[in-house]
């Protein structure tokens, strides 16, 4: 595939998408906060939250300077509503598996795992692509974005492996939340608008190099942790267009109501 | 100008990273460049993880060490090339040692650029098989020995792991190849 060309100009709504699936990770999992299985994992997801909402930070910046009309990145975190959010639907839900609306069970650390591994195995070889996609500024919060996203995969596919390849119950709970959660990978490699505008603007994605360095760490990691990899198949959420979960709108009351009772307050 | 130019460098010499006070932001490889833009003088960081929330307290240490010598001047974050620990001065990396934090060892992440490796092979590489819970020796800081276990890759701060050393029995902080 041709490189990209240099001075191509990411579109807003690409940088959004990966903003929104920043952002929406960090605050998922910054509710083990004060409620990690130890501390050493407490330690650990608050402060891949931290990378995360950081890279967050970089991209609704970015946005922000070419909305103008006075955008900021906090205008574009906390008051934007859930079909407004372009994040991928698997990194809105919560931390437990397959329960209806507002059915309540404790949080479950191998769905949280899970989808660590599942999500930063597929953002490092885009970070990896998007370091020479030609515009200059994407490329600059990839190449930091890389870095963090790496030492995410590690985490997680550590986690994966140990609670894989550990415990009867814990091999079983691991097996269940990548059954889970796998299906919802669909929705990376369906195009959309998102994509298409994306490539229209000279944004190069190599979907394929991309689908097959995922699918490697993928069935590396499984294989080692002696999973199965269970099947991709059924309903393709739609999160990246608009279109979400019931759980989104939860995470975002949580995470918005504070700058939305005291708009333009500061500290 | 250049005496100025001079003058700013050395104003901002003792401006020191407000979580690791030893080390100061132009011996982390944070404070990138002094230079004249069209708006006056601009100084120019880089951020190190990107969500390290004392990045807006060192750019307020910034301003104020120019405000004390009457200077003004404008703090411009720029993102490229990315912060790398292989910037820290050999300087700093001795006086975090001292400071009790094992200095980094060389970043473990190429340039995308670098190779013709698939993302996978990379991160395999990363963190070889082998290697899975027994990293480069990370020696201690205070007795210097090499035998050494990490009890957390995540530490008090981003950039930060959490080690034990065997020998003298210490936990310690390891500043993460970044």
């Amino acid at each position: 595939m041709a490189p990209s060309p240099a001075g191509a100009t990411a579109p807003v709504n690409y940088l959004l998408h990966l903003a929104d699936n920043a952002v929406v990770l960090g605050q998922r999992n910054a509710e083990w906060c004060g409620h990690g299985p130890i501390l050493e994992e407490d330690l650990a997801l608050a402060n891949m939250s931290l990378d995360l909402i950081g890279q967050a930070r970089l991209l609704y910046q970015q946005v922000a300077s070419r909305l103008g009309a006075g955008a900021t990145e906090d205008t574009l975190a906390y008051f934007r509503d859930v079909p407004e959010f372009r994040n991928y639907t698997l990194l809105e839900l919560p931390h437990r598996g397959p329960l209806v609306g507002y059915a309540r069970s404790d949080m479950d650390y191998g769905t949280t795992i899970a989808r660590n591994f599942l999500y930063s195995a597929f953002m490092v070889p885009l970070w990896q692509q998007l370091q020479a996609c030609g515009d200059a500024m994407l490329e600059a919060i990839s190449a930091k974005s890389l870095k963090e996203a790496s030492y995410h995969l590690r985490h997680a596919r550590d986690w994966l492996v140990r609670l894989g390849d550990g415990t009867d119950e814990s091999h079983a709970r691991m097996q269940a939340a990548v059954g889970h959660l796998m299906p919802y990978t669909q929705e990376y490699w369906t195009a959309s608008a998102l994509e298409q505008e994306a490539l229209q603007a000279g944004i190069r994605i190599d979907w394929s190099q991309l689908s097959a360095d995922w699918n490697a760490l993928v069935d590396d990691a499984l294989q080692e942790a002696t999973l199965e990899r269970p099947p991709a198949t059924g309903h393709i959420t739609e999160g990246k267009t608009g279109v979400h979960s019931e759980h989104l709108g939860f995470l975002l009351a949580e995470m918005q109501s504070l700058a939305r009772a005291h708009p333009g307050a500061t500290w | 100008m250049d005496t100025s130019l001079e003058e700013v460098w050395a104003a901002l010499d003792g401006v020191v990273d407000p979580e690791i006070p030893v080390v100061t932001l132009r011996e982390l490889g944070i404070l990138r460049d002094i230079r004249v833009g069209p708006h006056g003088l601009e100084i120019v960081i880089t951020p190190t993880y990107s969500g390290c929330p004392a990045m807006d307290q060192m750019a307020d240490d910034v301003r104020t060490a120019l405000h004390e010598r009457g200077l003004e001047g404008t703090v411009v974050t720029q993102l490229a090339p990315a912060w790398t620990t292989d910037w820290i001065s050999e300087a700093a990396r001795e006086k975090l040692r001292a400071y009790g934090i094992a200095p980094p060892q060389a970043a473990c992440v190429p340039s995308a650029r670098s190779g013709h490796e698939t993302a996978h092979q990379r991160v395999l590489h990363f963190m070889p098989r082998a290697a899975a819970g027994h990293p480069v020796a990370v020696s201690c800081p205070r007795c210097g020995s090499p035998n050494t276990v990490e009890s957390s890759r995540f530490g008090s701060t981003a950039c930060k792991a959490l080690y034990k050393c065997l020998n003298c029995q210490e936990p310690f902080d390891y500043f993460k190849p970044y």
